[in-house]
């Protein structure tokens, strides 16, 4: 077969690729694309107004542009799911790693907290966590991440307890090579490429849930923009100014959607396993 | 199982509830906002400082640590919750007036999501690559990613401001209440679901013996209805154990955006008013169902699946 370019050989992968490379763009450069209209203050004439040629989107209850709070929004969503999807990515699959090469007691430990994590409904803690911490976006980050890990761990355990006693890691410990130097060179290059599909296809879940935390108000505080948190400003005027749930929430729809397909995708990619199905 | 992993599953649940009461205990306890001022002032009252020194210790809020724990714990197990600062009333009885409407609302979208899952995973399955795969795994991708909250408002738009066929705020109590919130759980749950029902069915019509069923003539639907369904329903009843739990922990959003009165939406606002009896008495109801309804599924094996009862009868022989 002749080599074709990666991007043509995968077209879904690519059209992803570029929709959520120019959602990132467009968060990067909000004050470009908003000019200099302020995500946080609103002039209070020119409160609550239909969409228009004006406001694209209408304004809210505060006379601020709700296109460029949802543009701004996405600064804050993104970050915050990336750092997420970041934290539990490393954590999980360092506790992972080391769980299931020591064995022993550190996994015994590791794994009863994580089975602790698993014996209970995620979102019940996350809301008892953000709640009891305060609201605030890095608390909400926190509290999702309390009780996300331990898929990451659980899954690089056992990836790790499969190649554990292999013949070339056993070649590895006899030819006197150092620990860390076999966790870096060899468990961490075996469990990578699955724990970065299992990131990559959670991104979409994760920004849900951050996105749920904050609507319920346990997450970003007024005044800043973010969806989750424009949505719950929206639902007290559902039947006077529709428009402020309908713009925030298909930001996040669009976003989720992008997320989703793009780690979809790029599993299709690089496990041809499921490609039998 | 046998009676033996029962004890010893029991013996986990134990351990699980213990780990869950100290770390809720222990976020309570290191959380920034003071019990004493906000039960003063959930009832209207401004405390000067000597008051609240007062109460502080009457409540026992200078003891150790550890001391506090294990009061509190004991009185957990007698099923002495404490009282509620915000509402003023037994956080037993408050819990158990709220669950109720919680498990009704559990179970209806659950109902729903088994009425339209089930017949779209197995089409699904069936007819693989061609046209209705397509518009099924096209629907559920849609209702993956479709954020639960703003499908709930968009329902709310649809149904009750545009057409005006439901109430807004569903705490009539009647069967109306229900509809529009039960909808909107079941809408995601539904679309995974009917992913993982299209999974076990196509790994039950890719397995050998359906293979050579076919190679013998036996007729298609047969070797569907008699074999592969009965089959394929064997992991689903998992999954449908661990949905029951997710559900009781996720109604807390879905609840909330309709008032509905039921337990998720009592713990955001018990959270939101830092009472933190109420909210530890949610987690540990909450969390003894979820393990509760896990353990009768892992049972429940025991009477469907044929293999596993052979196999635990026989390491007993």
């Amino acid at each position: 077969m002749k080599k074709k370019n990666f991007f043509l050989r995968y077209p879904v992968f690519t059209i992803f690729a570029v929709l959520a490379l120019m959602i990132i763009l467009a968060a990067v450069f909000a004050p470009v694309i908003c000019g200099d209209s302020d995500p946080t203050k609103g002039s209070i004439t020119e409160a609550i107004m239909e969409p228009s040629a004006e406001h694209i989107f209408g304004t809210d209850k505060m006379g601020r542009d709700i296109f460029t709070r949802v543009i701004y929004g996405a600064r804050t969503s993104l970050t915050a799911t990336f750092i997420l999807v970041g934290i539990i990515f490393v954590l999980g699959t360092v506790l992972g790693i080391i769980s299931g090469y020591f064995g022993g007691i550190i996994d015994a430990v590791i794994m009863r907290i994580a089975d602790m994590m698993i014996s209970f409904p995620g979102l019940v803690l996350a809301i008892a966590v953000a709640g009891i911490l305060g609201a605030s976006i890095p608390n909400a980050v926190i509290a999702i991440s309390v009780v996300s890990w331990p898929k990451y761990a659980r899954l690089a355990r056992s990836m790790v307890l499969r190649i554990r006693h292999a013949d070339f890691v056993e070649a590895a410990v006899v030819t006197g090579s150092k620990t860390p130097y076999i966790l870096f060179r060899y468990m961490l290059p075996n469990v990578l490429p699955i724990m970065a599909i299992t990131a990559a296809t959670d991104i979409g879940g994760m920004m849900m849930e951050l996105a749920a935390l904050s609507f319920l108000g346990f997450g970003a505080v007024p005044p800043s923009p973010e969806w989750g948190q424009m949505l719950n400003d929206g639902r007290n005027f559902i039947q006077s100014a529709p428009w402020m749930t309908i713009f925030p929430g298909l930001a996040i729809f669009v976003t989720v959607v992008v997320f989703n397909m793009l780690g979809d995708s790029l599993r299709d990619i690089l496990d041809p396993k499921d490609k039998a199905r | 199982m046998s009676k033996k992993d029962i004890l010893s599953r029991l013996f986990q649940m134990l351990i699980v509830l213990v780990g869950i009461s100290f770390l809720t205990f222990l976020l309570t306890y290191i959380s920034p906002g003071d019990p004493v001022r906000n039960m003063y002032l959930a009832n209207g009252m401004m405390p000067d400082e000597q008051q609240v020194a007062i109460t502080r210790e009457e409540m026992g809020l200078n003891d150790p640590f550890l001391e506090q724990y294990g009061r509190w714990a004991l009185n957990c197990l007698r099923g002495d919750f404490g009282k509620s600062y915000s509402l003023n009333k037994p956080v037993v009885d408050l819990l158990a007036a709220r669950l109720l409407p919680t498990l009704k609302l559990a179970l209806f979208s659950m109902a729903i999501m088994l009425v339209v899952s089930i017949p779209l995973g197995i089409l699904s399955a069936v007819y693989k690559d061609k046209p209705i795969d397509y518009i099924v795994r096209g629907l559920t991708f849609f209702g993956v990613s479709i954020p639960n909250f703003w499908a709930g408002l968009l329902l709310i738009l649809l149904f009750c401001v545009q057409l005006k066929l439901l109430p807004v705020v569903s705490s009539s109590g009647t069967f109306k209440d229900l509809i529009l919130p039960a909808v909107t759980l079941a809408l995601s749950m539904s679309a995974k679901y009917t992913r993982q029902v299209r999974a076990a069915v196509l790994d039950e019509l890719n397995s050998d013996y359906v293979i050579g069923a076919k190679a013998r003539g036996v007729a298609g639907w047969r070797i569907l209805w008699l074999n592969v369904l009965p089959n394929s329903m064997l992991p689903l009843i998992t999954l449908f154990g661990l949905s029951i739990g997710s559900l009781l922990g996720g109604t807390s959003v879905v609840e909330v955006i309709f008032s509905y009165p039921g337990l998720g939406n009592l713990a955001v606002s018990a959270i939101t008013s830092y009472d933190y009896n109420l909210i530890q008495g949610y987690v540990l109801w909450i969390s003894v169902i979820y393990m509760a309804v896990n353990l009768i599924v892992d049972i429940s094996y025991k009477f469907i699946d044929p293999r596993v009862r052979l196999r635990t009868d026989s390491v007993r022989r």
